[in-house]
């Protein structure tokens, strides 16, 4: 299975993504914003950091530059794209998913290990994964979901939230929500679900001396669904 | 000519910066405030010389960069 990682100027987990997807059996590229086309490939990540310093807003420049085109193309015939963290914030301005992302509800930079509820296991990321709760690691200051009230319908009668904030055992209230996103909302699908944007960040569990192993649960069940 | 822009959250967008903002306000004597909320300001000096034209780009940059509209509304200010 063949993967592009995009780097941005300003991307900082573009490494870590590269760890993560070569140790579960991806050839991976790294490709640089400013060329044309991505090479050929099975799945496109656009990793986390602060693409162009996070100007005007976050992911809003990243989202024209050169190589999005590529990716855009690439998506739109079907092909699978994940947007981590910075990533997700790229893919809302895209449009390619819907909705945005706020300036976290209580105006912290967050940085801790969450649990994130497996919304739906009828799409390629998740299906098979046999957990109902994740845990993940989310650092970011903007990551506060927010959609129109026609949005977040339509997102649900389609079934494209995909991953939503929780305690261990999977309870998705409002004190395990803590960025301030609507919903609780982690992470949605455009509507064909071969696009996820997700504010969490797998690569960073990998291995049990990085804090946990959900994330190679995550990669190992991706690359097994590409097969 | 210079053309300037405004941009807005939309009403129903919590804006956690603005309402810090009127606290801190509040708490140094301006107690009458119902509201504050953040905006943008953005002056663009362009190349067209109609007004008009010029307008018109200006309103095409904030659909596709200037503002999120899913979030936001622009105002554009007319030239000088």
């Amino acid at each position: 299975m063949k993967s592009s990682v995009i780097t941005f100027p300003g991307s900082n987990c573009d490494r870590d993504i590269d760890v993560a997807l070569r140790k579960f059996g991806f050839k991976n590229k790294m490709v640089w914003h400013n060329d044309a086309e991505i090479p050929n490939s099975d799945l496109v990540v656009l990793p986390g950091g602060f693409s162009y310093g996070d100007y005007l807003r976050c992911g809003s420049m990243a989202s024209k530059s050169k190589i999005m085109k590529s990716v855009i193309n690439f998506a739109n015939s079907g092909g699978m794209v994940i947007g981590i963290c910075n990533g997700f914030q790229i893919l809302v301005e895209t449009g390619l998913v819907p909705g945005v992302l706020l300036r976290n509800k209580y105006l912290e930079f967050i940085c801790k290990n969450v649990f994130v509820k497996i919304n739906n296991k009828t799409n390629i990321f998740f299906k098979n994964i046999d957990k109902e709760v994740l845990e993940f690691h989310i650092a970011h200051n903007e990551g506060n979901y927010f959609c129109t009230e026609d949005q977040l319908k339509e997102i649900e009668d389609n079934e494209q939230v995909a991953i939503n904030y929780c305690d261990k055992n999977g309870k998705t209230e409002e004190k395990f929500n803590p960025n301030g996103s609507l919903k609780n909302i982690a992470g949605v699908f455009n509507k064909g679900k071969n696009v996820l944007g997700m504010m969490p960040h797998p690569e960073r569990m990998i291995d049990l001396s990085l804090s946990g192993e959900d994330g190679s649960l995550f990669f190992n069940n991706l690359i097994n669904n590409l097969k | 000519m210079k053309i300037s822009v405004i941009i807005t959250l939309k009403k129903d967008v919590l804006d956690p910066q603005g309402k810090v903002i009127q606290q801190t306000l509040d708490g140094m004597g301006f107690n009458n405030i119902n509201e504050v909320r953040q905006g943008k300001y953005f002056e663009i000096d362009t190349k067209e010389n109609d007004n008009n034209k010029a307008k018109e780009k200006v309103e095409e940059m904030c659909k596709k960069l200037l503002a999120n509209l899913v979030i936001e509304n622009y105002k554009i200010i007319d030239a000088q």
